[in-house]
């Protein structure tokens, strides 16, 4: 590594009002002011986005894949978290 | 279906909002070193791994893989990535003098979109631990390949034309497949490659038949241009499967979903009808429909050609590399102008210092985000 | 208009038009842009660069159309009817002069927009929100080009200091009077109604407002040559444009009447 190598960012685009940003991918710049510049000139050039949040790489902490079980696993067995788990009587409405 | 990954305007910890998110986040994260992947052994990991291809699942950067398979990756995505800067150059010939102004901006749009795509897919390589400042060092001194197509120079405006029509399909024929590679970082950067890539195809056509319809000495021009692409656009694909070193097992991996023969008659049969819409001939003899394969047949591919160009000794391998490592070199003071007032900035304003990539903690600290 | 028209280093029409200058500089500076591609010091930045090429050369054929037919006006005419001003023209040379020459065009070309689109010009209104982009990329690369390391401070400087003797003509007034354009002009005279003087102000503002957050030295030498105020405008052209041109035309003027 030398010292005219810039970090990695995170590209996140809200492709239009009233959706979330979505990971669009990454790129690599100097500071946060280029590679929001950076991502919008790499990102948003067919129109893609309404707007752009860049995210350091390094400043993301995920889940490890192999704590798949523990995470996410146990969300599995609740499904009386989901509407479809209620019957409801015929002729119900607005419920 | 598992949350969504939403992030509200306020929300400052993106990170940790996505990662608790959990479905269909594909997100960055430090890793612990390879301590942290001792969960089940070799074997089991293998067997995970084997199935969750087998099952058409896609493979994420932070999953286990064995060696061969984030090699072949790293090897494949590096490739392509430097065949999409390299390939800037032949056309960047032409864009200051492009005939007409509408040209001029079809050719500079499509010459950016192939920075475009060469930043995709290095970024798809960075998933797997490769800095790009690595990658471009293994381009700059010969370790690394790009496709030798791009070693052959254009000699005429209709070159142009011949390189969205014939390279370029060329390359979305392989690639079309690519979109659904057992790679997700690489598939991904693909379907966005694609999608952009259909212009370019159709651009190189409208230019083709602009100059075949035009004045004789047009399509003269247009001829030739195609009598010296279409042999190199057919060796795009590879040498014949029975001689492709790494073909098989790709394809066992689902890195690669056809072979090179598929794809090159799938090429073939592609071009013979446009070629004829185009009013131009294709410069092979042997050229003739099989009624029982139900496939074009076409005469020998000189493979002598394919293995010199390869080797370093195509028209413009020296011109390519050397314009590339020149552009490389001239910039490093000013990639290290951005690195230094960023860095004083961030002494300015008492925040850390950047502690990402450029301190050199390593590449592998740093697995991006998909 | 003939073809002889647009051969004619001053004629009647479209080359007394103060919209032929805008169109110039566009196309010009444009291409000196794409001059850049596969060669930018870094791959983000290819984008950029050709970002604001495409704009440029989007504002170039939208003021083209208006006048005549747009390759007639690219391709067919000589080096002394292009009315460009003498900045845009000058070559590339490093990362660092492109960047200046961008920051002093952009900065004019933002606000003589601006005036424009408030006067109704359609054109101005859709291009001004892209001449701003130009000029704030243009502005963060000066900032760390001049505030970067010593030696992209040696080369912003020798940029600004090479380059401050073109920005002159940038005020002297289009349309009727000024040296682009012709009393008797006919047609809606946008750039006449331009205050220059205020463009002068609000630029010399801007510009040395930029160049001394980068830690650079605003010059004090005179903001036009010996001969050089106005010439662009008045088709008196730097060596480097008639080979610029030769290489842009040559193709087109090879193949006459040739559609492409």
């Amino acid at each position: 590594m030398s010292s005219t190598d810039w970090p990695l960012w995170e590209v996140f685009v809200r492709s239009r009002r009233g959706l979330s940003h979505t990971h669009a991918g990454s790129l690599h710049a100097p500071d946060a002011e280029m590679a929001l510049r950076n991502a919008r000139d790499l990102y948003t050039r067919r129109s893609e986005g309404v707007s752009v949040w860049v995210v350091p790489s390094h400043q993301i902490t995920a889940s490890s894949p192999d704590e798949k079980d523990p995470f996410f696993g146990p969300a599995g067995d609740k499904p009386y978290r989901h509407p479809t788990f209620y019957e409801v009587p015929e002729g119900v409405r607005n419920l | 279906m598992g949350p969504h990954l939403t992030i509200e305007p306020n929300d400052r910890s993106v990170g940790s909002a996505a990662a608790a998110a959990g479905k269909g986040v594909e997100m960055t994260s430090v890793l612990l070193g390879e301590g942290a992947h001792v969960a089940g052994s070799q074997a089991d990991q293998l067997a995970a791994f084997d199935s969750a291809i087998a099952a058409d699942e896609r493979i994420e950067p932070r999953d286990w893989m064995p060696d061969d398979y984030r090699k072949t990756l790293v090897r494949q995505m590096a490739q392509h990535a430097h065949s999409e800067i390299i390939g800037m150059q032949p056309e960047a010939n032409w864009i200051t003098r492009a005939p007409s102004l509408r040209r001029k901006a079809i050719l500079m749009a499509k010459v950016q979109d192939e920075a475009g795509h060469g930043l995709y897919l290095y970024s798809a390589a960075e998933t797997l631990g490769t800095s790009r400042e690595e990658l471009l060092d293994k381009l700059h001194s010969g370790r690394q390949k790009y496709s030798s197509i791009f070693n052959y120079p254009t000699l005429t405006w209709a070159d142009v034309g011949a390189i969205g029509w014939l390279v370029d399909g060329a390359a979305i024929t392989n690639q079309v497949p690519i979109c659904r590679c057992s790679y997700g970082p690489y598939a991904r950067a693909m379907i966005r490659i694609c999608k952009e890539e259909s212009f370019h195809q159709r651009q190189g056509f409208e230019l083709l038949l602009a100059l075949s319809k035009g004045t004789e000495e047009q399509h003269a021009m247009a001829q030739d241009a195609v009598d010296r692409w279409w042999w190199p656009s057919l060796m795009m694909f590879g040498p014949p499967d029975d001689e492709s070193a790494h073909s098989a097992r790709s394809m066992g991996w689902k890195i690669k979903r056809h072979s090179n023969d598929e794809l090159r008659q799938r090429f073939v049969d592609i071009c013979v009808p446009q070629a004829e819409a185009l009013g131009l001939t294709l410069p092979d003899p042997d050229l003739s429909w099989n009624e029982e394969r139900e496939h074009w047949d076409f005469g020998p591919i000189d493979w002598e050609e394919f293995r010199q160009v390869l080797q370093g000794n195509g028209p413009c391998n020296e011109e390519r590399i050397s314009r590339r490592r020149q552009a490389h070199e001239e910039g490093a003071w000013v990639r290290e102008a951005a690195a230094a007032y960023a860095a004083k900035k961030a002494t300015k304003d008492h925040l850390p210092r950047d502690g990402g990539v450029r301190d050199g903690d390593k590449a592998e600290a740093t697995v991006s985000a998909r | 208009m003939t073809r002889s028209d647009a051969r004619a280093p001053y004629g009647a029409g479209p080359l007394d038009s103060p919209l032929l200058p805008l169109a110039d500089d566009a196309l010009v500076l444009s291409h000196r842009l794409g001059e850049w591609a596969g060669h930018a010091p870094v791959l983000e930045e290819e984008l950029a660069l050709a970002n604001i090429a495409l704009d440029l050369l989007g504002h170039a054929r939208a003021l083209y159309s208006e006048l005549g037919d747009e390759d007639e006006l690219a391709y067919l005419r000589e080096e002394r009817a292009f009315r460009n001003c003498q900045l845009v023209e000058q070559a590339n040379g490093d990362f660092a002069r492109t960047m200046i020459r961008q920051l002093f065009f952009s900065a004019y070309q933002e606000l003589l927009y601006t005036q424009l689109a408030a006067l109704g010009h359609p054109l101005a209104t859709k291009a001004v929100k892209e001449c701003e982009y130009h000029r704030d990329h243009a502005e963060h690369w000066t900032l760390r080009l001049g505030d970067g390391t010593e030696e992209s401070h040696a080369r912003a400087q020798r940029a600004t200091d090479s380059l401050w003797r073109f920005t002159g003509e940038l005020f002297l007034p289009l349309g009727p009077g000024g040296p682009g354009g012709t009393p008797e002009l006919d047609g809606p005279d946008l750039v006449g109604a331009v205050d220059w003087d205020a463009l002068r102000r609000s630029w010399t503002d801007r510009v040395t407002g930029v160049l001394d957050a980068a830690t650079l030295t605003v010059p004090t030498t005179e903001q036009h040559g010996a001969w050089a105020a106005g010439a662009g405008r008045q088709g008196l052209h730097t060596e480097p444009f008639g080979r610029m041109l030769a290489e842009m035309q040559h193709l087109h003027r090879s193949h006459p009447g040739a559609s492409w």
